[in-house]
């Protein structure tokens, strides 16, 4: 008769080492550094968590009509719901909102698939969002066609004009970037790159709101009197200049961490200029650079802002414009946090996209 | 001053000039009625002047201005589209033509009259520079303020009247300098500055932005003159004539007694001079190149001077300014219009 050999059964670990008092242990008191941070970092959570809380939400009012509705002494919402609808769409007319509407809902709906790996026709529909999409869209907000009532560019604003301006300076930037990079790179065309170096570093040097400034302030001069050259649309070429001279740049960077072999190789196959880069170089270098190039596009988001040297009213302009309002006296910390909170949505939102859009496009690149 | 404002003031003069009889006359009274609304060019905010409502629509002593035009022009007050404009860029706006009345609580000077190829049409409000001051402070005149931290708006004329009141009073400041009048009452509530200076008209809208406005108050001393008022591209006498009869218009009704609510009795009213105003005398219009009626449609749909006034600033507004110099010239103010005769 054999004897098996049965272990013992394992002692449990030390109870310090496992549980969330060894997480504590571990994390936040490991060393008398730590711990003398950890303690200082309660005591600030402590002393200005509850507070902000019972201001932002449990003392704060929500509902009602005007500033009377605001006598608890928390956050008064009631402006923001107030002004829900010049925020969002600005001067829009209230009866045509549903144009502005049905563009961000068609582009979520249109986008959508993209996410879906397997699905045919992929390529046509980017292409499609990405050039006939936002004729289209600009259509429908500008009117005059299909007997849709005309809205005048001037009347856009809040939110809409955020989206809108990030939205085609992102869209525009980015090839308009792609092809002075290459520029830049082409040293046997020394005329098409010294232009491009001369751009981009023109574009770079100047702030995005002297650019602004000059095109509202300075152009109008040089034209004879009565050509108006829409103020909206002169805001966003200087914006769309602006943002390709860094998506350039940005792009460059991909460009050079590509190995030579991968050059070589290309040439060795036969391919030609547009194909080699097509194919080859630019899916590999645009892959490298998508924190470079989300970065651009949020700070580009948050410049969106700066339209308001110009005049335009976007969220932020629109939410300083409400607090002019005589009705609404010391409302400004409500309508900052709003216009906080919108941008930082939308901000973190793209910073988990392309976290996600690098994963995705992960081939064991990454070293 | 910052050789960005001096750059940007030459570039304006220079363009004024360019801009300086350009224009043909009646060229803006012609392109306004067939474009069919008045481009008007307003603040970005500024209470009881120029501010969005919640719907969007705008309002304020400078928007009923415009307002009063589009009803003299149209007979309809809504024909007119608004424009915020930034108070460096509006005279531009207003010369390159993108706007055909720049209504931006401008003060009417010397410089900008003569140099910028712009009239100023009028002044729909008499203001002048002042200062707030805490309560805590005891402080009971200006003249005690020497050494005194003061916030101010910059890019704006009280900047210079600030700099010349206190070299004239052999005072010293240090002057804490904000983009927008927002910021500067943010500074002044944090405690940035000991005095908060600007148009006492804005002192007041500002005061009311205070968590406690009664912990705040406006010394008595007025150190500038400031007539705000509308103003128009030099070039198209017509058009000049028709927003500076406008303003009148509303100045003589106040003084008539007429007002929108008893405008329509005062048709039929005995009075010749009323009768002149309202339209109830024929051909009075053709000289504005108007309806008879253009006065009527002012004060039906935006009121007389004296219901505008109380609407947006005075006592039926949160600012609950008083009259003062914008009384009329018979009730102790200044507010004076020629006849309509």
């Amino acid at each position: 008769m054999s004897q098996h050999f049965v272990p013992l059964p394992d002692l449990p670990p030390p109870g310090n080492s496992v549980g969330p008092v060894a997480w504590l242990r571990s994390n936040l008191f490991s060393g008398w550094l730590n711990t003398s941070l950890t303690v200082v970092a309660i005591y600030i959570l402590a002393t200005t968590l509850p507070p902000l809380i019972n201001w932002l939400f449990i003392s704060a009012d929500w509902v009602g009509e005007g500033k009377e509705a605001c006598d608890s002494g928390g956050a008064c919402w009631v402006f923001v719901a107030n002004r829900w609808d010049i925020f969002i769409y600005g001067f829009y007319p209230k009866d045509q909102t549903w144009r502005v509407d049905l563009i961000f809902a068609a582009l979520f709906v249109l986008t959508a698939p993209l996410f879906f790996k397997q699905l045919p026709g992929k390529l046509y529909l980017g292409g499609f969002i990405l050039f006939i999409y936002p004729l289209i869209a600009f259509l429908l907000m500008r009117g005059g066609v299909f007997g849709l009532e005309p809205v005048e560019t001037a009347k856009w604003g809040g939110f809409t004009l955020t989206l809108l301006l990030a939205g085609v300076g992102c869209i525009a930037a980015l090839p308009l970037g792609v092809l002075l990079a290459l520029g830049r790179q082409a040293t046997n065309m020394p005329v098409v790159k010294g232009m491009c170096v001369l751009f981009i570093e023109f574009w770079r040097g100047v702030p995005l709101i002297t650019v602004l400034f000059m095109s509202s302030v300075m152009l109008p001069l040089f034209l004879p009197e009565g050509v108006n050259f829409d103020k909206l649309l002169r805001a966003l070429i200087g914006i769309t200049l602006f943002q390709s001279a860094y998506m350039a740049e940005v792009v460059r960077g991909g460009l050079q961490a590509i190995p030579k072999g991968q050059y070589e190789a290309a040439d060795a196959l036969g391919l030609g200029y547009w194909r080699k880069y097509g194919l080859i170089v630019l899916p590999q270098a645009l892959k490298i650079v998508i924190p470079g190039i989300v970065n651009t596009f949020i700070a580009l988001f948050k410049d969106t802002t700066l339209v308001i040297i110009v005049g335009l009213l976007e969220l932020l302009g629109m939410v300083k414009a409400s607090l002019g309002d005589p009705a609404w006296p010391d409302v400004s910390r409500e309508g900052y946090v709003f216009a906080a909170f919108m941008f930082w949505i939308f901000c973190f939102a793209m910073s988990r996209y392309s976290q996600w859009l690098e994963r995705k496009l992960h081939t064991g690149h990454k070293r | 001053m910052t050789i960005k404002k001096i750059t940007v003031m030459t570039a304006t003069a220079v363009a004024g000039m360019m801009f300086m009889g350009s224009a043909q006359a009646g060229a803006t009274f012609d392109a306004v009625k067939k474009k069919g609304f008045v481009q008007c060019g307003v603040t970005t905010g500024l209470p009881g002047f120029s501010a969005p409502d919640e719907k969007g629509n705008w309002t304020g002593i400078d928007v009923d201005t415009c307002r009063a035009v589009a009803a003299a022009m149209f007979g309809d007050a809504t024909k007119v589209n608004f424009k915020p404009l930034n108070a460096k860029e509006r005279f531009t706006a207003l010369q390159s033509g993108e706007i055909d009345i720049l209504s931006r609580n401008t003060t009417w000077t010397y410089t900008r009259d003569t140099s910028l190829g712009l009239n100023f049409a009028g002044v729909n409000y008499y203001d002048g520079q002042g200062f707030m001051v805490s309560k805590k402070l005891g402080v009971k005149s200006a003249l005690e303020l020497s050494g005194a931290a003061i916030c101010i708006q910059a890019g704006t004329t009280t900047e210079l009247n600030l700099a010349d009141y206190f070299r004239a009073n052999k005072m010293e400041y240090t002057a804490i300098t904000y983009d927008t009048s927002e910021e500067t009452i943010k500074g002044f509530e944090a405690g940035r500055c000991d005095v908060l200076t600007s148009d006492q008209s804005q002192l007041y809208g500002l005061r009311t932005k205070l968590p406690d406005p009664a912990s705040a108050v406006v010394l008595p001393e007025v150190i500038s003159k400031e007539p705000l008022g509308p103003v128009v591209r030099q070039g198209d006498d017509e058009w000049f004539n028709l927003v500076k009869w406008s303003l009148f218009a509303q100045l003589n009704a106040e003084e008539l007694g007429v007002t929108s609510k008893n405008v329509d009795q005062m048709l039929k009213s005995a009075d010749p001079s009323i009768k002149r105003l309202v339209g109830g005398e024929a051909g009075f219009g053709k000289f504005l190149g108007l309806d008879d009626k253009w006065a009527y449609y002012i004060v039906k749909q935006v009121g007389n001077y004296g219901e505008m006034f109380e609407r947006n600033v005075g006592q039926g507004s949160p600012l609950q300014i008083s009259r003062g110099l914008n009384a009329l010239w018979n009730k102790g103010g200044i507010q004076y219009a020629p006849p309509v005769r």
